[in-house]
């Protein structure tokens, strides 16, 4: 057991330090969903005048959806790492160490979390100095902690699953744009009871990331909301349970041991 | 120009051309963008039409469309910035190079792909948003007038892409080609009119060149012309600079051997 662990800490050691050894990679998934923020809150502000409008802070209202980019950055930048791993032959080598699929994906995993915990950190930090409000108080930061580290988990296992269904590192970085869709035919930009168009205010209903983001903005405008928590809790770890248990059926025919 | 040159930016263009209209990867995600931006902007915030001051007397549809179109034409020019980068970086722009007596009708001939590829985009985005039932109150002259606006926006964005291209001649540059563009975009009245605007976005909108260009083809939807002399006057004033910026690129390219 405790060499299982060893190996699992060497792997999140590797993605962690490999991704920190890019700073093409660390740094536009921390800075541009900050440059996106600060153009929708300031260009969107005028909004928070639309009758019914939650708060008078579009930037406390925008602060959530960083954490979901940034969760799409960890989940391309995961996978692409990973579907490297397939491409270069690095996987087969794994597969004559004594190292188990579930260490090598907990491994990679936690490389993940290790930058979502500095994301949060940026995101919120900054968030908070450039004016938002955050009304779930000190209780609520273990609170979004957890829950961005909840969704930086399940994003971490769909882009692991991907990675090792078409493992390519070029498909897993032109995947961007279709993670970005389901971020903006979502509540990202205004509350779904505020959408006008009823085509849009169905597709975000039916769509999974708006449960997300109204999780984590229950705690910047609202305080701590236990039906918006739950929801996005429950959303984000069904994601992750049903994508890792799909990405260690796919690791068995990619780490076959002979 | 002499006729060698002019079928040398006329195959140049073909090719470029074929490519895009020929593979999938390269056509759909062109066509897709702008329509994504377009449905997610004008369905997900049409309640933005109804904050108080908006004035914009088409309706929020129309208003979302000014700048769709634009936007569409710069990145129309900037992903043909990548085909060049692509180019050169496979080898290809130093077989051209070597074919051409006169390298800056390769130039041309990218544009001249770029008017095309801009062309394609705004007629399909132009028909989708009379099918959705765009409020359209512009005269024919109008309607040159705005397509003229765009296909500078295109050209001058393209020679941008075309400089950075010449200069890198990796797609490794497509971020510094892709990320001012969007930003310079961004930094606009995109979302309300400048007046709405406020805090340090205002200040910015105010100095941007793309803005005189947004708010007269705004106008021109409108069948209310204004600002349209000065947007006419930087979209040349643009193409100009970049076409200079793209020819010096050339040289650098003709000096590191292609």
């Amino acid at each position: 057991m405790t060499g299982q662990l060893e190996r699992t800490y060497e792997v999140a050691r590797r993605s962690f330090v490999r991704a920190w050894r890019q700073p093409a990679t660390v740094i536009p998934s921390i800075t541009f969903p900050l440059m996106l923020l600060a153009v929708n809150a300031a260009g969107l502000n005028s909004a928070t005048k639309i009758p019914g409008f939650p708060t008078d802070s579009y930037i406390s209202f925008a602060l959530a959806v960083p954490f979901l980019q940034g969760a799409i950055f960890a989940l391309l930048n995961s996978g692409t790492d990973l579907a490297r791993d397939a491409e270069t032959g690095f996987l087969q080598r794994l597969a004559l160490s004594p190292l188990s699929g579930s260490a090598l994906l907990a491994g990679t995993l936690g490389g993940v979390l290790a930058i979502a915990i500095l994301q949060t950190v940026t995101y919120l930090g900054v968030g908070l100095a450039a004016g938002a409000e955050f009304e779930a108080g000190l209780a609520g930061i273990p609170i979004l902690f957890a829950l961005a580290l909840t969704i930086q988990f399940a994003f971490g296992c769909i882009g692991t699953y991907f990675a090792l269904r078409v493992p390519s590192a070029e498909a897993m970085q032109s995947m961007f744009p279709v993670f970005f869709i389901f971020l903006f035919f979502s509540s990202g930009s205004l509350p779904r009871d505020l959408i006008a168009q009823d085509w849009f205010r169905t597709i975000a209903t039916i769509n999974p990331v708006s449960y997300l983001i109204e999780g984590i903005r229950s705690l910047f405008i609202t305080g701590i909301d236990g039906e918006a928590l739950g929801l996005a809790f429950g959303i984000s770890i069904a994601l992750g349970a049903i994508f890792l248990s799909a990405a260690a059926v796919a690791l068995r025919s990619r780490l076959v041991r002979t | 120009m002499n006729a060698r040159s002019r079928s040398v930016a006329g195959a140049v263009a073909w090719r470029s051309v074929h490519n895009f209209l020929t593979n999938p990867a390269l056509f759909f995600p062109a066509v897709i963008f702008p329509l994504f931006f377009f449905a997610a902007f004008a369905g997900g915030l049409s309640n933005i039409g109804n904050v108080p001051g908006f004035d914009y007397p088409n309706g929020y549809t129309a208003f979302q469309f000014g700048f769709v179109l634009l936007q569409a034409a710069a990145f129309g020019g900037v992903f043909t910035g990548f085909g060049i980068a692509a180019d050169f970086e496979s080898g290809f722009g130093r077989r051209m190079m070597l074919a051409a007596p006169n390298r800056l009708a390769i130039i041309a001939g990218y544009s001249a792909a770029a008017l095309v590829r801009a062309g394609i985009i705004s007629a399909l985005l132009f028909g989708i948003a009379l099918l959705v039932g765009m409020d359209l109150s512009a005269g024919a002259a109008d309607l040159v007038a705005m397509i003229v606006l765009a296909l500078l926006v295109n050209l001058a964005a393209g020679l941008w892409g075309a400089g950075i291209a010449l200069r890198f001649r990796s797609l490794q540059a497509g971020p510094l080609m892709q990320t001012p563009v969007f930003l310079v975009l961004f930094l606009a009245p995109v979302y309300v009119p400048l007046d709405l605007l406020t805090s340090w976005i205002h200040t910015v909108a105010s100095i941007n060149p793309i803005t005189p260009i947004i708010e007269a083809v705004r106008s021109l939807i409108a069948g209310e012309p204004e600002y349209v002399g000065i947007a006419f006057l930087i979209g040349i004033v643009l193409t100009l600079l970049f076409g200079l910026w793209a020819v010096r690129g050339m040289h650098k390219a003709e000096a590191a051997g292609g």
